[in-house]
């Protein structure tokens, strides 16, 4: 069910700048009395193609969604481009705007139609006139593949479909890094392609990106650096075809055996 | 790019550690649920001063400072107790332990209220045995509860055959209230199921009847139908009939009860998949033997919650036979305290009619939402 | 039989036997008929036995036939309370009609108090806070398991004669005044003049609802925003404000004095009003709470997460994504609610306040006119129902969600 690895160059030829973008030092988090990230260290270079992978449970979302402030953690330190995250508002604020992030469960809002949720933050956040909006709305919704749709309500498109257009939500901020949450996790087989599609096409054009998914293929195909989690801590990171080929810890190996062949 | 990895520390073994104290423990208890900014606070702070306002000076007054104990005289039975035996400047309880018998049998004569005593704990065993998961044969006590109980309950309650008749002006005090409530319940039932049949009937006329009268009833407030029941229904009987005024307001009870309960049990039946009508129609059942065997049974199921709930408002609604004077619970206290011995204690008598109520209905909703969740997690679609 | 041409058609084809008589009692269709006819037939012969006995009673005792003309007599009682003048020769019909405003202004009010307690606890049950939130359960979870009779008796007889009498009033400020024989506000008394007044306040809501549109219109086509609520807050206090001051004070105000034994002047609200008013709006209050609730947390947690994401802010997250989804939850049980305060308001007669009720009842004890009187209080409780429904439904079809 995973995209085979086409014939195009893959994940480590594209370019990636010298250019910090994330950088996590010493991050801990707990939820309660439980320990869920133990002294995460990450520094995501801009243009660089992350992939997550773990165990369900491991700390991934939760990581991934320290990185734009969903969720707060409570010792280290987190700075995206150049921002920390702190208590600040203002900061937070910032952050988000150059970071998109995309769901497992989409997450569109129902009572707006597709054209509406690509154009809501535009307008708000960036005050964007609406008639750009909705231009530059129209653009991602062709880069996408479903310009037709941009009448309807959330509601009535498939689960592809719907994917698609929560990426294209996130384009429309221009942001600087994109963060996937299992983005086909919740999608049936036969719409997985179409949206890993999406994504490899924006690897291609030079995105930031961090993707937690079980995706191999993708991984192979457009990862410069695949990490593995498990219990809060990161165990392992390496180039794909190391990484696949040649694990280190145990643990990954248990871990890949398992995803392979199930 | 290829070696990132902290070499320091061997990954994967890294201990899992107790948060910081500011998180954890009952100083991050407090920072995140009480503290967590300076409006956080200041509405904690006002919240803790209103609380202090109002429970302290209750407390005071509904136990420490409160009356409990019967003078020695009384007890001796030299004197009746009256509102003058307490002294303490708090609530005077001794007036609900006066009045206690009453209060809970109404009128109905000293010695014959064990009657009542084993109508309810026959009620009390026999919900049990319904409800309860540990019985699974419920036939025989389904059988009795709807069949015998009622008949019994009613030769026990009023007597006749041997039993010194107790007549119906003599009822009152919570046992009216529950027997309103009861009887209320119990046969809007089978008039809730035929209507709400009738609702979702292909035949045009039982439909439009069924809608007429459910939302007649359900636009109308209970009082008004209870208005009705006292003062038109006579009007309309035969000559030489006399219903009396209690089962006057029984009968406009149980036509009010009846659309609600019709809306509950409609609800049930709209969450039956259309699969179970298409298998049963495709084993060949009929109407009525497709609704009582297959039908019914999951739509009462899904809607218990829904006639509990039911059954608690139509527990608070009966206060409002007080119009046409009868004498519930509430009613009964209020005349209580407005006896001559007894002025001044009406705060004291609401206060515990609240608290009656109060048990007997948050018990109920607990008991409805605790099945509620049951379905849902058994019940998922 | 090989020449049968159509599945469907073979069977005829192969059993060409005359038409099947099918006894009417096997007949599907016909036995849908059958049961509309008996039903109507029981109900039309039901209707019949009542009917008759009526006339036979009617005709026995005397009575005279059944008519409204009645409303035209005399009542010869009055309502301690009415916003229509009455006298003791006023015609029953009057009354009656008195007693349906009495009814209606007491829900309206009500209404009011059981939306805004009712917004405040819902948000309270829903705040991060611990003890408010508690607060706010507790709250809900007592006044909806005691009777709704119980709280007002409890508001009337306990607390309310519980106040001071009139020489130990409790004042706010020394304008208002509540004790034991009611609430007494200051009075406005329209001076000349108070038209421009008027005319201002609508001015400036005009002036602010055309700034909210210009705005918003701004807003579309070039991205510049504008602080609309600041403006027009600011706006609709000030300009009247202004008004006010430049007409040197149009409305006066006569304050409640202290007479031999009570307040006079003044506007009073009887302790009836009041206590009936306080008691289904705290108790309406309680429901709304937990309509809001249940409203604002039908929004997934998702959906707010998915706009923070975005980079909306908290206020915008609330009014742009939470709300308009929570208020398709929220509107229809909230309309039902007005119903209930509406018929609620029956219980008035318990603590002495003349609602419609209170006076049918009073007058069908005076006339005798039961079935009349019953017509009319049914008549009257139908319509509002029917007229809160059509706007549920009116409300249900615009809201309704477009999904597959
Ligand atoms: N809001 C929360 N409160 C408490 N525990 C949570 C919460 N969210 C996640 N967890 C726990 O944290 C752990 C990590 O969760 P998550 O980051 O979602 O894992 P993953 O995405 O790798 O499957 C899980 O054990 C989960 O149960
Ligand atoms: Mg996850």
């Amino acid at each position: 069910m995973s995209t085979q690895a086409q014939a195009n160059p893959s994940g480590a030829d594209l370019a990636i700048s010298d250019e910090v973008m994330i950088g996590l030092t010493g991050v801990n988090k707990w939820y309660g009395q439980f320990h869920v990230l133990k002294d995460i260290d990450l520094t995501v270079l801009k243009g660089e193609r992350i992939v997550i992978c773990g165990p369900s449970g491991s700390g991934k979302s939760t990581l991934i969604r320290c990185i734009n402030r969903l969720e707060e953690h409570q010792r280290g330190r987190i700075v995206v481009d150049g921002i920390e995250l702190t208590h600040d508002l203002k900061n937070i604020e910032k952050v988000r705007r150059e970071v998109g992030m995309v769901f497992q469960h989409f997450n569109l809002f129902p009572h707006l139609t597709v054209l509406d949720n690509l154009t809501l933050a535009p307008i708000w956040v960036k005050k964007v006139p609406k008639k750009e909006a909705e231009e530059v709305a129209m653009h991602y919704l062709k880069r996408v593949k479903i310009p037709e749709q941009a009448g309807k309500f959330p509601g009535q498109l498939s689960g592809g479909q719907q994917q698609r257009v929560a990426i294209a939500r996130s384009l429309c901020m221009s942001p600087k890094v994109m963060l996937f949450d299992e983005p086909t996790s919740a999608l049936d087989p036969e719409m997985i392609k179409e949206v890993l599609d999406v994504m490899i096409e924006l690897a291609r054009s030079g995105m930031t990106m961090i993707c937690v998914t079980h995706e191999m293929g993708f991984a192979r195909t457009v990862a410069n650096r695949v990490i593995f989690m498990d219990k809060g801590e990161i165990i392992e990171q390496n180039e794909p075809e190391e990484f696949f080929n040649n694990p280190k810890s145990d643990r990954t190996k248990l871990f890949l055996s398992q995803i392979l062949h199930h | 790019m290829t070696d990132m990895t902290d070499q320091s520390i061997v990954p994967g073994t890294r201990p899992d550690l107790p948060p910081p104290v500011t998180e954890s423990g009952v100083i991050g208890w407090l920072r995140h649920n009480l503290f967590s900014s300076w409006w956080d606070s200041l509405l904690t702070l006002s919240a803790i001063y209103i609380v202090y306002l109002i429970v302290p000076p209750f407390i005071s007054w509904a136990f420490v400072n409160a009356d409990w104990q019967f003078l020695p005289s009384v007890i001796s039975g030299e004197k009746a107790p009256e509102f003058s035996d307490c002294t303490s400047g708090g609530a005077c309880w001794i007036f609900v332990r006066a009045r206690f018998g009453q209060f809970f049998y109404g009128f109905y004569p000293d010695a014959e209220r064990w009657r009542v005593n084993l109508v309810l704990v026959m009620l009390v065993a026999s919900i049990y045995g319904l409800l309860s998961e540990r019985i699974k044969n419920k036939k025989p006590i389904a059988w009795f509860f709807f069949a015998v109980f009622p008949l019994l309950a009613f030769f026990l309650l009023y007597g006749g055959i041997g039993l010194p008749v107790v007549p119906t002006q003599q009822w009152g005090g919570f046992m009216l209230t529950l027997t309103l409530a009861g009887i209320g319940i119990v046969f809007s039932l089978p008039i809730g199921i035929l209507l709400a049949l009738g609702r979702r009937s292909q035949l045009p006329i039982v439909h439009l009847l069924c809608v007429l009268f459910i939302e007649f009833a359900r636009g109308v407030p209970l009082i008004t139908i209870l208005f009705m029941a006292n003062v038109m229904l006579p009007l309309f009987l035969p000559q030489g009939v006399e219903f009396n005024i209690l089962l006057r307001v029984l009968i406009g009870v149980t036509l009010f009860a009846s659309a609600y309960m019709a809306e509950v049990i409609r609800g049930g039946l709209q969450a039956l998949p259309k699969g179970q009508y298409e298998g049963a129609m495709a084993m060949g059942l009929g109407y009525w033997a497709m609704m009582r065997l297959i039908i019914m049974p999951q739509a009462l199921r899904v809607a218990i919650p829904g006639i509990v709930n039911n059954f608690i408002s139509l527990t608070q609604d009966t206060t409002l036979v007080a119009i046409v004077g009868l004498y519930d619970f509430l009613n009964i206290v209020r005349a209580g305290s407005r006896d001559s011995n007894w002025i001044g204690t009406e705060i004291e008598g609401y206060v515990f009619c609240a608290f009656v109520y109060w048990i007997f209905c948050f018990a109920m909703s607990r008991y409805s939402m605790r099945i509620e969740r049951k379905l849902q997690t058994g019940h998922k679609r | 039989m090989a020449l049968a041409k159509g599945a469907p058609e073979s069977g005829a084809v192969a059993n060409p036997a005359t038409p099947q008589v099918i006894a009417f009692w096997r007949d599907e269709r016909k036995r849908g008929m059958i049961a509309q006819v008996v039903v109507v037939a029981a109900l039309l012969g039901f209707i019949w036995f009542l009917l008759r006995n009526f006339l036979i009673k009617q005709e026995m005792s005397g009575a005279p036939p059944l008519s409204l003309y009645f409303l035209q007599d005399v009542a010869g009682f009055q309502l301690s309370f009415s916003l229509i003048p009455l006298t003791l020769d006023s015609p029953i019909g009057r009354v009656i009609f008195a007693g349906a405003l009495n009814t209606l202004i007491a829900a309206f009010f009500a209404g009011i108090i059981a939306t805004f307690l009712g917004l405040l606890v819902g948000i309270a049950r829903l705040s991060k806070n611990w003890l408010i939130s508690h607060i706010a359960a507790t709250y809900i979870e007592i006044i909806r398991n005691i009777p709704l009779l119980l709280q007002l008796v409890f508001w009337y007889g306990g607390v309310l004669t519980a106040l001071p009498k009139p020489k130990d009033s409790i004042s706010l400020l020394d304008v208002v005044f509540l004790n034991i024989k009611g609430l007494f506000l200051p009075k406005p008394i329209l001076q000349e003049g108070v038209g421009l007044f008027f005319i201002a306040i609508a001015v400036a809501i005009g002036l602010a609802i055309f700034i909210a549109r210009w705005a918003r219109k701004r807003q579309m086509a070039t991205g510049q925003q504008f602080p609309t609520i600041i403006v027009n807050t600011a706006l609709i206090i000030l300009l009247p404000a202004f008004v006010f001051v430049l007409l040197h004070d149009p409305i006066g105000w006569e304050f409640p004095e202290k007479g031999a034994f009570n307040f006079k002047g003044g506007l009073t609200v009887q302790p009836e009003m009041t206590a009936l008013i306080v008691g289904i709006g705290i108790s309406t209050a309680a429901y709304v709470a937990e309509i809001v609730r249940a409203g604002i947390i039908s929004v997934s947690h998702g959906q707010s997460e998915a706009s923070h994401a975005l980079g909306l802010k908290s206020s915008w997250t609330l009014r742009l994504v939470v709300l308009p989804q929570a208020l398709r939850v929220i509107i229809p049980p909230m309309i039902s609610q007005y119903l209930n305060v509406v018929k609620n308001s029956t219980l008035a007669g318990f603590i002495g306040y003349a609602d419609l009720f209170a006076v049918i009842g009073t007058s069908q004890n005076q006339t005798g006119r039961a079935v009349e009187c019953v017509v009319i209080l049914m008549v009257f409780y139908l319509t509002i129902s029917l007229i809160i429904s059509t706007i549920m439904n009116v409300y249900n079809k615009r809201a309704a969600l477009i999904e597959r």
